[in-house]
């Protein structure tokens, strides 16, 4: 589930603070999102920090990579692989992450929440 | 139901276990109520392997019967209970404690006893037999007041009992009246080769010696041993161990035909001259004559259990060919080993230096072999053994069989195909190769432990193994099945070739190995494997550019993710030797960051519940007392624990912890396939506990044993003894190695027991590898060791020196905050982290 409509765009990083092809979380309202630079698709995904499988919020310290073509990022905990576009768990069709929109705008990071 | 009948069975040893498992397999106990009884205190155990009794096996690990086994119905079992008496005429069996079970069928499993010869003194205190768990027990508990101890025969149950001694740090002897060792399965040459190596290891060895006394001491006890024209040797611990008898006290009683040299005569299916009545393994005379083997007990359990569930099964004698390991010496002799076939022809191969002696046997004429024997090194074993029976053909010239491997050399490496079907692989299971294709086709097996599991070949004495493995293989590649070890969907390489590629194309990046080599972008798989090359192939601080991406979170934030999110930290402590103020200041920054504290069973000290921002300031903390990282968080060395040694113990031979400081230092920071454990022991007595380790060391009197390959963790396997008596400085050549030869050829988070389990060869190869530099690789990886030892600096210290590497150590890249769902509740006046229901706020963000 993404949110899009009546999102709240924040500010919460520069571009430049994010290191290619390695996580890093924010905080954004209530939220904790972990943002994920993929140099290959030149894209920021931005996924809840929440790991549902152990439920501690680490999913930003995971590593990132390629199922296929399904740009993923693999939990620290435990290694269940979620794709990066949906939050959908690759491993497991049960369990998914919640996604927020990203626009990156003169070089500052902004994540959508409602 | 109503017509159930009972089955007695007299003696529990590896035999007549066999039997009751054969039985029970077949579901015997549908009509059987099977009555077994045990003289000793323990069931039925590998007397086969009873010797590992002093290197630590204990005797659960010996046992041979699983946990509840008995619980099955239609058995019964009494232990320390034999049948002393058999009423056949009322068909009952009486036993010592004066059980009467009356029998439609009883089974004679009574095995030997050690034969000692009748020669005055052998009653005394400090004289043993070798026999029982039992005797094992009284010999240690004796032999810690002696300081020599003596063997009488040299044959191989006697090595195995001068092994023992030796074992137990006593100076020993082995005394043998024929003139050569092991006079039934070696020759002449096979025997002076054998010699020379035992006596390498510290043992005497004397031949043609006839004991005449065993002289008694002041106190009454073993002194000494007085021959026939020799002078008398000091001892204060003799064993006997010349040949075996079989018993058979209570056939004779009850009237049975025994044998003229003794045994329990029974026929084609191990029936006794009563028809209800069976004798198997060492009681019984079988084909005219006593079987000392395991083997052919075991075969004549099965028959007699077939015979028992109304089968007509035959025994008609057994192949003798036996491979033993004595005192680390490889020894086999096969087929015709004295070559007693008409016109029978040897080929000798002996090499003095080596200590090695070969001899095949073949036929006159047509070259066929019939037999041989192998001392030193006995790798063609399998090949030549198949032959002698004729499962396998000749070759067009035998000799290059055991002619030494020169390099590139691929002689005597005939297939597993060559070998016929109907050919027996495991002999102790008599399981044939046939038996073992069809359940790897029919049971779509992948691996050795399924087809262990379906056919129960290499469940005895594991010698089968490489050729299961073998035929496992081949089976695979028969069906069309690609024997893939890729190491993830980017690489279509195993672990191996890619770090031959990154090793020998200098690649320092991944992205350069996965341009060059791979496909995709990576995953968690191959990017931490490919990083752990680059470290291993010495590529500096792990966690600068590129590289940070490839790392685990443990390396990432150098410290072990927790089932919180919170980290845990662990520096150095070599060898567990630690100061009194580095102590206290473990304990301060513990209390100052409120960690949980815990000591590990690797001698240090973890201290749990770090936030990632607090871990640097906990490691300027530590560093600032003179500590390093630990390396807990890496697939690296973790721990070399000791014991005290010499310097403190009354027992210690040598310097333990110092050795095991000096190997922490060297080895510290090497990043590997999986984590590498070790430990060093000052003497036999090993309480640092090496034998589990991925090396061990024990102290011994002439220096240092190496043991490789040995776990705790999952699946708990004892070490390999690699080699004796090494001085300092090849103990740390032979490491160096060892270790780098391991994380050149592991698979990704292969431990080096699993990897030594899989290493074609086993530790015969590996030895020749590390010791003989069969690869002539050995420059390569000292090489590859003194850079990594040159380049070691401490992750931490390095990190904690440079602002832009400590930049990552935050939870939010836009708050100072740390993670509100890291909490914490007290325990037994220590921090844990907070279950769910115990965390007092609402959950942040929990979606």
């Amino acid at each position: 589930m993404t949110l899009t409509e009546n999102a709240t765009w924040i500010d919460v990083c520069g571009i430049d603070e994010l290191v290619a092809d390695r996580g890093a979380c924010v905080r954004a309202g209530l939220y904790q999102i972990a943002l994920f630079r993929l140099s290959a698709t030149n894209e920021v995904y931005a996924l809840s920090n929440y790991d549902p499988t152990s439920g501690a919020f680490v999913m930003s310290r995971g590593i990132v990579g390629s199922r296929g073509d399904i740009p993923k990022v693999a939990s620290p905990m435990y290694k269940q692989a979620f794709d990066l576009r949906t939050g959908e768990c690759i491993d497991d069709a049960n369990t998914s992450v919640m996604t927020f929109p990203v626009r990156v705008v003169e070089d500052r990071v902004l994540v959508g929440i409602r | 139901m109503g017509d159930r009948r009972t089955l007695v069975v007299a003696g529990h040893g590896m035999v007549g276990h066999k039997l009751i498992e054969s039985l029970v397999e077949r579901g015997a106990t549908a009509e059987w109520d099977i009555v077994v009884f045990c003289e000793e205190r323990h069931l039925a155990y590998d007397r086969v392997g009873l010797t590992s009794f002093f290197t630590g096996t204990t005797v659960e690990q010996l046992s041979l019967v699983a946990p509840g086994f008995f619980a099955g119905a239609g058995l019964e079992v009494h232990v320390n209970d034999p049948v002393v008496s058999i009423d056949r005429q009322a068909a009952k069996a009486v036993s010592r404690a004066g059980r009467v079970v009356a029998y439609d069928a009883l089974v004679l499993a009574t095995g030997s006893y050690p034969f000692v010869p009748p020669i005055p003194g052998r009653d005394l205190p400090g004289c043993f037999v070798y026999r029982t768990i039992d005797d094992l027990e009284a010999i240690r508990d004796f032999a810690a007041t002696c300081s020599v101890g003596a063997v009488v025969g040299g044959g191989l149950l006697g090595l195995e009992a001068a092994s023992a001694l030796c074992h137990l740090g006593l100076e020993t002897h082995v005394v043998e009246f024929a003139p050569r060792l092991m006079p039934m399965q070696v020759d002449d040459g096979g025997s002076a080769a054998l010699r020379r190596r035992i006596e390498e290891l510290g043992v005497a060895v004397h031949l043609s010696m006839q004991t005449e006394t065993i002289l008694a001491g002041a106190g009454g006890s073993v002194a000494g041993m007085r021959f026939a024209g020799a002078e008398d040797l000091r001892a204060d611990l003799v064993v006997f161990s010349a040949g075996i008898r079989p018993r058979d006290q209570l056939a004779r009683d009850c009237g049975l035909v025994v044998g003229e040299r003794g045994g329990v005569v029974v026929d084609g299916g191990c029936r006794t001259s009563d028809p209800r009545i069976y004798a198997i393994g060492e009681c019984a005379v079988a084909s005219g004559r006593v079987w000392g083997l395991v083997s052919p007990g075991y075969q004549m359990a099965r028959v007699a259990a077939d015979r028992l569930l109304g089968g007509d099964a035959e025994f008609s004698g057994a192949d003798l060919s036996t491979k033993l390991k004595l005192m680390g010496v490889d020894v086999a002799s096969f087929g015709d080993a004295f070559a007693t076939t008409p016109g029978a022809e040897s080929i000798v191969y002996s090499d003095p230096v080596a200590k090695v002696y070969k001899r095949l046997v073949l036929a006159a004429g047509s070259h066929q072999v019939l037999g041989g024997m192998l001392v030193g090194d006995a790798a063609a074993y399998q090949t030549l053994a198949q032959m002698a029976r004729g499962d396998m053909p000749t070759p067009e010239h035998p000799e290059d069989l055991i002619l030494p491997d020169r390099a590139g050399s691929t002689a005597g490496a005939a297939g597993i195909e060559a070998v016929a079907g109907t050919a027996t692989i495991c002999s102790c299971n008599n399981v044939t190769k046939n038996a073992i294709c069809d359940a790897v086709t029919e049971g779509a097996l992948t691996d050795v432990a399924g087809i262990k599991a379906a056919t129960g070949a290499g469940t005895g004495c594991g010698g089968c193994v490489p050729l299961v493995i073998d035929l496992l293989k081949a089976e695979l590649r028969k069906c069309g099945v690609e024997v893939a070890n890729h190491l993830c969907e980017h690489f279509a390489y195993s672990r191996q070739e890619l770090f031959d590629i990154v090793r020998v194309h200098r690649l320092t990046s991944f992205s350069e190995v996965l341009t060059g080599h791979g496909s995709g972008w990576g995953c968690e798989i191959c990017k931490p494997a490919v990083a752990s090359m680059l470290a291993s192939l010495g590529s500096g601080y792990i966690l600068d550019g590129e590289q940070a991406s490839l790392q685990d979170t443990n390396d990432h934030f150098l410290a072990n993710l927790q089932r919180d999110g919170s980290y845990s930290v662990v520096p150095r402590v070599p060898g567990g030797e630690i100061t009194p103020d580095q102590l206290i200041v473990i304990g301060q920054v513990a209390k100052d960051f409120g960690l949980y504290t815990k000591i590990t069973g690797g001698q240090r000290i973890d201290m749990f519940g770090a936030t990632v921002e607090q871990l640097p300031a906990i490691w300027a903390r530590l560093i600032e007392a003179g500590m390093e990282s630990g390396h807990a968080y890496g697939k690296a060395l973790r721990t070399v624990k000791s014991c005290v040694g010499q310097t403190w113990c009354r027992y210690g031979v040598q310097d333990s912890t110092s050795l095991a400081i000096e190997l922490e230092l060297r080895y510290r920071g090497l990043r590997a396939p999986h984590k590498i454990k070790s430990a060093v022991s000052g003497c036999a007595r090993e309480c640092a506990e090496a034998q589990s380790k991925d090396f061990g060391i024990i102290a011994t009197e002439r220096g240092w044993n190496l043991y490789v390959g040995g776990n705790g963790g999952m699946k708990p396997q004892h070490a390999i003894l690699f080699a004796e008596d090494l001085d300092r400085a090849t103990l740390i050549r032979y490491i160096d190695r060892f270790l780098m030869f391991y994380v050149r050829t592991a698979d990704r988070l292969e431990r080096t027991a699993t990897w030594l389990n899989k290493l074609e060869g086993g530790i015969d190869y590996l030895r020749r590898v590390v010791i003989d530099d069969a690869l002539g690789i050995c420059g390569e990886l000292e090489a590859d060791m003194a850079r990594h030892v040159e380049s070691y600096h401490c992750e931490w210290k390095a990190t904690v020196e440079d602002e832009g590497r400590l930049a990552r150590f935050r939870t939010f890249l836009n708050s100072d905050d740390s993670d509100p769902n890291v909490v914490f509740v007290r325990e037994r006046g220590q921090p844990r982290p907070a279950t769910d229901l115990e965390k007092s706020k609402p959950v942040e963000a929990l979606l």
